[in-house]
């Protein structure tokens, strides 16, 4: 683990308009994430780690506060930058896969590969991970055809394909039993020991936070 | 990877591709029928003037369009007197009646029309033995169903076929002068005169001898006469052609419009998995553009073979009416009428997907 932050927030705060109302959604938090570590985000539904997730992603920009995320100032960030930050700097993980449902699991890993640019052959380290998660030869079906487990696996492949700074996993196990729910943890725990991927993990389940080298907790749009 | 996103799309919705493609065939199909009637039934006309063997034509000073044909107007010894001029081989008249546009029934001179255009080549029966016969082409005999010895009745009258001719020459539906000016009520009158000369150096020259003697009638070579045939010249035809273009482009565009509306829909979630991989609003653009644009390749492609059936279609059920064809040359124009039609059909579900917000459609059920 490397000791420079690679994802900084100060007092960051996110407000969601529901209807006539106003949802405070981070009520200032204040975190850092060194580079090369696998942190894990624990708390209840609605406690804000969810939009934690999606600001540090750049899928939504936060409403106040700061947020630095390897090195850019994302509360400053157009919309196309933001999408320059997904293509470049962060990979997803998320509880229900998300695979395209029409392409095959090889081809959701290319179309990754694509959208940021890179359409050279797959380097060495990265066939070498794909051997790791065990999918190397369920490559060639679309996603309905592999079970939870596999296409879980195949989703962190696509995710780390582009060699981003940081791997964001939001319920990576939620949707799987506990044998799939280990494998996966196990791949993460691996990614992040072998290669120094920075993860930041989203859970609800203690066992699976247990997996990172440190676990914060959020309640009420605030780090307790 | 573009494309294979594409096709992959389309062959994961197999039903909304087809009936999307067969949709924007239909006015491709429209467009090149339209084209195929109308240049077909021109160049078939074109062809028969040119059949007649003659040089000049000349009409009737009411004449008004090139494919209505000249009343009855021009007295009989027009045609004699036209015949005494300096290089004028032969003169001859000939009425037209119109039965059932663009059907007409030609009275003629046979011995003097065989004489210009070297005579109907007879495919069953012969010539004219009485007053009551009749000569009809290939194409009419297939239409009704008529052959040599049967009765066909028009203009109130029972004719008996005498014979079937090949296509190409004067008439579809050929009857002694005569009998049809007599029919008429025109009697000693003819509505056209076709004119040989004695040389084709000479065409210009006796066409400036005709206008001299100020008929007051309409005096072209042939040449400028079939000139005249174009979609262009026939009332109403260009603007119903720009009326079907542009239906065309409606139709492409709401099918589309409607398929790509639904597809994006349908294709949230996904949308919102590319964005999350950094997918830019041009790239999500792009894909629905190209998509409807294959749409429309495919529409095309299936409204040129439909229009290929409804060509036959049409010639087999009435090849002497609608003499239809098939226009390659519009070929491209009704393509690019469907891919406008397509791509801005695509814009507004497309720009829809491009501006919708990752963190909705990712949790898009």
């Amino acid at each position: 683990m490397s000791d420079g932050p690679i994802i900084e927030t100060r007092d960051l705060r996110k407000v969601y308009r529901v209807g006539k109302v106003d949802v405070q959604a981070l009520r200032g938090v204040d975190l850092t994430v060194a580079a090369g570590e696998f942190l894990s985000i624990v708390g209840p539904s609605g406690s804000g780690k969810s939009t934690l997730f999606h600001i540090i992603g750049g899928l939504t920009p936060p409403t106040g506060g700061q947020v630095r995320v390897a090195g850019q100032d994302l509360a400053s960030m157009t919309d196309s930058d933001r999408t320059r930050l997904r293509k470049r700097t962060v990979g997803f993980v998320f509880q229900k896969f998300n695979l395209l449902p029409n392409l095959t699991a090889r081809h959701n890993i290319a179309v990754a590969r694509f959208i940021s640019g890179n359409t050279g052959p797959l380097d060495a380290q990265f066939e070498e991970v794909l051997q790791s998660l065990g999918v190397a030869q369920r490559l060639d079906h679309k996603p309905a055809a592999l079970s939870g487990g596999e296409q879980q696996r195949i989703a962190i492949a696509r995710a780390i394909v582009n060699h981003p700074a940081i791997l964001l996993a939001d319920e990576p196990t939620g949707n799987l039993d506990s044998e799939n729910s280990k494998a996966v943890l196990e791949v993460l725990r691996d990614l992040n020991e072998r290669l120094g991927q920075t993860i930041l993990m989203i859970t609800h389940n203690p066992e699976a936070a247990a997996y990172g080298h440190r676990m914060v907790q959020m309640r009420d749009g605030k780090i307790i | 990877m573009t494309g294979r996103l594409v096709w992959e799309n389309l062959k994961h919705r197999p039903m909304l591709t087809l009936f999307s493609v067969l949709l924007m065939g239909i006015p491709v199909t429209l467009i090149l029928a339209l084209v195929g009637l109308t240049q077909g039934l021109l160049q078939d006309s074109q062809r028969r003037q040119q059949g007649t063997g003659a040089d000049i034509i000349i009409r009737a000073s009411t004449a008004s369009g090139v494919v209505s044909f000249s009343s009855a107007t021009i007295p009989e010894k027009v045609a004699a007197k036209i015949e005494e001029q300096p290089h004028v081989k032969l003169a001859v008249g000939v009425l037209n009646h119109s039965i059932d546009p663009p059907l007409v029934i030609t009275g003629v001179d046979l011995a003097r029309f065989d004489r210009m255009s070297g005579g109907f080549v007879y495919k069953k029966g012969g010539p004219f033995k009485s007053p009551d016969d009749m000569l009809i082409d290939e194409a009419y005999a297939a239409q009704t169903h008529k052959t040599v010895g049967d009765t066909v009745t028009l203009l109130n009258h029972a004719w008996h076929v005498a014979g079937i001719i090949e296509p190409g020459k004067l008439a579809r539906i050929a009857v002694q002068l005569g009998v049809l000016q007599d029919l008429d009520a025109a009697t000693g009158k003819i509505g056209q005169i076709y004119v040989k000369v004695d040389d084709a150096a000479n065409i210009d020259a006796v066409v400036k001898e005709l206008d001299a003697l100020e008929t007051g009638y309409k005096i072209n070579t042939l040449e400028e006469y079939v000139a005249m045939w174009t979609p262009s010249k026939i009332s109403g035809v260009k603007e119903f052609t720009v009326v079907i273009m542009v239906l065309g482009v409606v139709i492409g565009f709401l099918v589309v419009g409607l398929s790509m509306y639904m597809s994006v829909l349908q294709r949230t979630r996904e949308i919102g998995i590319l964005k999350s991989l950094g997918a830019s609003k041009g790239f999500i653009l792009t894909i629905i553009e190209v998509e409807a644009m294959l749409l429309g390749v495919g529409g095309t492609v299936l409204g040129i073979v439909m229009s290929f059936g409804a060509c036959w279609l049409v010639r087999t059920l009435v090849p002497a009416s609608i003499p239809m064809i098939v226009v390659q040359s519009w070929w491209p124009i009704a393509g690019l009428i469907t891919l406008l039609g397509a791509g801005l059909g695509a814009l507004y579900p497309g720009l829809n997907a491009a501006r919708q917000d990752p963190i909705e459609a990712l949790a898009y059920e």
